[in-house]
């Protein structure tokens, strides 16, 4: 058992490698079973995380096999870009209820992260670090650290909204009678971020491209209206 | 030689972003500074869409993938999250989707009172 962990370990392509076998095989199990929950990122992940458990394989050794992975979010990001200048006349068409949209969202979680942390009686420290929950990792991260936030907490934050809009974005969507494909898309993106966005797409090109346009737009908005929160609690 | 230099355009502009990351003071990360770069060139037409189009769509389409190593290294925090574990869970789940349930709507009514001004027009 050792001599397998040890050479897991030491191994340059186990990390990337498991990482592409869990999610080709959630795939198929959210294909065969058809059951929201089994998402293929939350499915893929758990195996992972067995995997690496059971085996008493560091999290540091699996990392650097799929770190390749984790460098990509970068570029993809950017790719990004090439969806919203295909779609920048609906953009524009439809700028006002976009931003709208957005802040609505930014103030609607604002408010009930207030209200729930003054309810369960949440420190100030964990309080910053659930208020950037819905926007991409790296200016949660920043904004929490700027406010003496606990990082890990955020992250988990992200990851959870993220999963909640990449397993229910597109239940919702008819649950709440959101039709406008613009509005599918920026309520993705608002509430997921790249996780919702990755939604999103599977909706279509519009959806997407508003999706991965309120990444953005609602993590700088967030880093506008956050100072008016932190000092709530 | 195609995809050479469409990753090279790419990887270049995230080069950049983060360039801008170092020089400006803040908290916005690079990959978003490299993602306005790059409407920025193709909206003013420094550069076509044919010139970067496939790499994207090609790394847009695994774009699932890459979450796993950062949602797999939830386990290194377990132990400052077993604490709350269960709350942070309840704020997640319902918080999502009431994010969800008032961006939607929102842009959605913003909308369609938009179409109704233009048809009084």
């Amino acid at each position: 058992m050792t001599e397998i962990s040890d050479f897991l370990s030491n191994s340059t392509s186990f990390g990337l490698c498991i990482s592409l076998v869990c999610f080709w095989l959630a795939e198929i199990i959210q294909k065969k079973t058809k059951f929201v929950l089994f998402a293929p990122l939350l499915v893929s992940c758990t195996f992972i995380i067995i995997f690496l458990v059971v085996l008493k394989i560091p999290y540091e050794k699996y990392l650097a096999g799929a770190q390749f992975l984790y460098y990509l979010m970068t570029p993809c990001t950017v790719a990004l870009a090439i969806p919203l200048y295909r779609q920048f006349s609906k953009l524009k068409e439809n700028a006002a209820a976009i931003v709208l949209g957005i802040l609505g969202g930014i103030l609607a979680n604002a408010f009930f992260i207030f209200g729930m942390c003054y309810f369960f009686k949440i420190s100030n420290a964990e309080y910053v670090s659930l208020l950037p929950k819905s926007i991409t990792t790296p200016i949660a991260i920043a904004l929490t650290n700027q406010n003496g936030g606990v990082e890990s907490v955020t992250i988990l934050m992200v990851s959870i909204a993220g999963n909640m809009a990449n397993i229910f974005g597109i239940i919702f969507c008819r649950l709440f009678k959101i039709t406008e494909p613009v509005a599918c898309g920026v309520a993705c993106g608002t509430t997921g971020h790249a996780m919702g966005t990755a939604k999103a797409f599977e909706m279509g090109e519009v959806q997407g491209a508003m999706s991965g346009l309120s990444i953005a737009v609602c993590g700088l908005l967030t880093v506008v209206v956050m100072p008016f929160f932190v000092k709530l609690i | 030689m195609k995809f050479v230099k469409q990753f090279t355009i790419l990887v270049l502009t995230c080069f950049i972003g983060e360039i801008l990351h170092a020089l400006i003071p803040l908290p916005v990360p690079a990959s978003i500074y490299g993602l306005v770069l790059m409407f920025a060139a193709l909206q003013s037409k420094i550069m076509p869409l044919s010139a970067v189009d496939q790499a994207a769509d090609a790394i847009l389409s695994i774009m699932p993938l890459l979450f796993i190593p950062s949602t797999v290294g939830l386990i290194l925090a377990w132990d400052i999250l077993k604490a709350h574990w269960l709350q942070f869970l309840i704020i997640g789940i319902v918080g999502s989707t009431l994010v969800f349930f008032v961006t939607g709507h929102v842009t959605q009514l913003v909308i369609r009172i938009m179409k109704k001004g233009k048809k009084n027009d």
